[in-house]
């Protein structure tokens, strides 16, 4: 029987550390929704939306209240739209974008992913007027978020698109710039992307996957912290074991969340991603992680190896915990989302370069970054180069989600609100890759990914 | 299905039997019940079968949390499979 330390350990970890089921994110496969005609496609995709997901939300909440937990997020992922849509223009892509956003909010989530195309080594005429339409289309919606895939580590980079991306951001950014360039928050380019992930903006319904698919992401930074603060000054073995076990309570309510949510609504169970994702709560930081195991402030020297740590063990500690594992699974970074790294990156502790050197440890990459609005679209496809370029040669998943703020310089701010967050400007290195990134072309598939 | 209920809050006269009765109104039979007083604070945990209400369940959970508000402890009811899951293998 369950002893009653049990019972109040768990509690604490819920009331006190902000433990927490991050997000149950369905996936929905569109593909079926095919139409030549953009208005049937509209109603299809509407209709095929809404009626899947109608119950997701009171679901989600009649488990919260049943176990005791927070569900933060309810959200669907869509498969990426430049597949569902590729004979249709760039008018015709942007009202997919409005029908999306529509179906969110008759559904009740609060963020729909998918507005996508996977381009690593090419793009289809749909890839091309989708990517076109990304812009236009993230500022007349509120709740569609929007993925691009450059690279993988079987096909190399596609730089021609590395070159778009860095146009299409800074198109985004003015055209939102009233608002500070929010746009860009619901814009991921991804290196290696998977197609089960449940988080955002970069979720999107792989087109391996079956029809609907429940996904669900764990967190709890604010676990791990705590349960730290009982091993202070421990050697490495203890630190790895507490974070270890620590991954493995908190993924077992994911997983009991997950089994429970498909159960109630009929859709089979796909995986959990065990990442922890921060937020601008104090108490729910992977930089008071950093902060307990001994450094000063994020981005210190160690700080990689910290998170490395930290990554690692998050996720020996999550596999044994659920029967499938999947999505991004391991560390989020994200500057904005994050008050510890927030404060690290205002005093300079924390900058671009440590960041990207953490990337190449933790489960995504560059996110959330606020820079001068006055960054060159040449220097941020460069920034992206450099990401995609680990993610490629490391077999990880990489990704960049970086805002250049219109109007703003290093040492002002910007407010994105809610889960987004506030960020710094974070200052880039002036020096031009404009020759570089003008080159165009493919980098070729790196040697390690000729296994066959 | 068996739920777990949880009251802390400031010790007072007939928290336990106020509880109780709610809990009999509701056809739930209490199989343990364990409490303690530190220092001044009141620390009680139920388990109860739900298998009478299991389609009010999220109910109960809402009028357990207004009978705490009303009498200044915290009631948290949940069902056992969260525990189970944490500490189980």
């Amino acid at each position: 029987m369950i002893s009653r330390y049990e019972v109040f350990e768990t509690n604490k970890m819920i009331q006190e550390a902000n433990l927490d089921v991050r997000t149950i994110t369905m996936g929905i496969n569109l593909l079926d929704c095919a139409d030549s005609d953009i208005n049937k496609l509209n109603d299809k995709i509407y209709d095929k939306i809404t009626r899947n997901a109608a119950n997701l939300v009171s679901v989600g909440e009649d488990i919260s209240k049943e176990f005791g937990v927070p569900i933060v997020n309810k959200r669907i992922s869509v498969t990426p739209i430049s597949l569902v849509g590729g004979t249709i223009d760039t008018t015709g892509f942007v009202s997919i974008a409005k029908t999306l956003d529509k179906a969110a909010k008759e559904v009740g989530v609060n963020f729909i992913g998918g507005y996508s195309a996977l381009v690593q080594k090419g793009s289809t005429k749909g890839d091309i007027n989708l990517v076109r339409s990304i812009p236009e289309a993230l500022t007349v919606t509120e709740r569609v978020c929007s993925s691009v895939n450059v690279g993988t580590s079987k096909n190399g980079i596609n730089m021609n698109a590395v070159k778009k991306m860095g146009e299409i951001i800074k198109e985004m950014a003015f055209m939102t710039k009233d608002k500070g360039s929010i746009a860009c928050a619901k814009f991921v380019v991804f290196c290696n992307a998977v197609g089960d992930n449940p988080f955002m903006a970069g979720a999107f319904h792989g087109v391996g996957e079956r029809d609907l698919v429940i996904n669900v992401g764990v967190s709890g930074p604010g676990v791990v912290k705590r349960a730290l603060e009982n091993v202070r000054g421990a050697d490495f073995e203890t630190l790895c074991e507490t974070v270890k076990r620590t991954a493995f309570k908190i993924t077992r309510v994911g997983q009991l969340v997950a089994q429970e949510t498909s159960k109630r609504m009929g859709i089979p169970f796909g995986i959990i991603d065990l990442s922890l994702a921060p937020t601008p709560a104090v108490g729910d930081s992977i930089a008071e992680i950093f902060n307990e195991m001994g450094l000063e402030r994020a981005g210190a020297p160690g700080t990689t190896a910290a998170l490395a740590i930290l990554n690692d063990n998050v996720k020996k500690g999550g596999i044994m915990a659920s029967s499938y594992v999947g999505g991004l699974s391991g560390a989020f970074i994200p500057v904005s989302e994050d008050h510890g790294m927030i404060e690290a990156a205002e005093m300079g502790a924390l900058t671009l370069e440590k960041l990207e050197a953490m990337t190449c440890v933790c489960s995504v990459g560059l996110d959330m970054i606020a820079i001068p609005g006055s960054t060159s679209a040449e220097t941020i496809s460069g920034i992206i180069a450099d990401e995609m370029a680990i993610g490629m040669i490391n077999n990880k998943t990489t990704a960049v989600r970086i805002i250049p703020v219109i109007g703003k310089e290093v040492g002002d701010s910007v407010e994105f609100g809610g889960l987004l967050g506030y960020a710094p400007i974070m200052p880039v290195n002036k020096y031009s890759c404009e020759a570089f990134i003008k080159r165009g072309g493919r980098i070729p598939a790196p040697v390690h990914s000729f296994k066959n | 299905m068996k739920g777990i209920i949880t009251v802390i809050g400031k010790d007072s006269v007939g928290i336990i039997a106020k509880i109780c009765t709610y809990l009999a109104e509701k056809n739930m039979n209490i199989l343990d019940i364990s409490q303690t007083i530190i220092s001044g604070y009141f620390n009680m945990m139920m388990i109860v079968d739900a298998s009478g209400n299991l389609n009010e369940f999220e109910n109960t959970v809402e009028e357990l949390k207004k009978i705490g508000e009303e009498i200044g402890v915290d009631i948290r009811l949940q069902s056992e499979e969260i525990f189970n899951s944490m500490h189980r293998i």
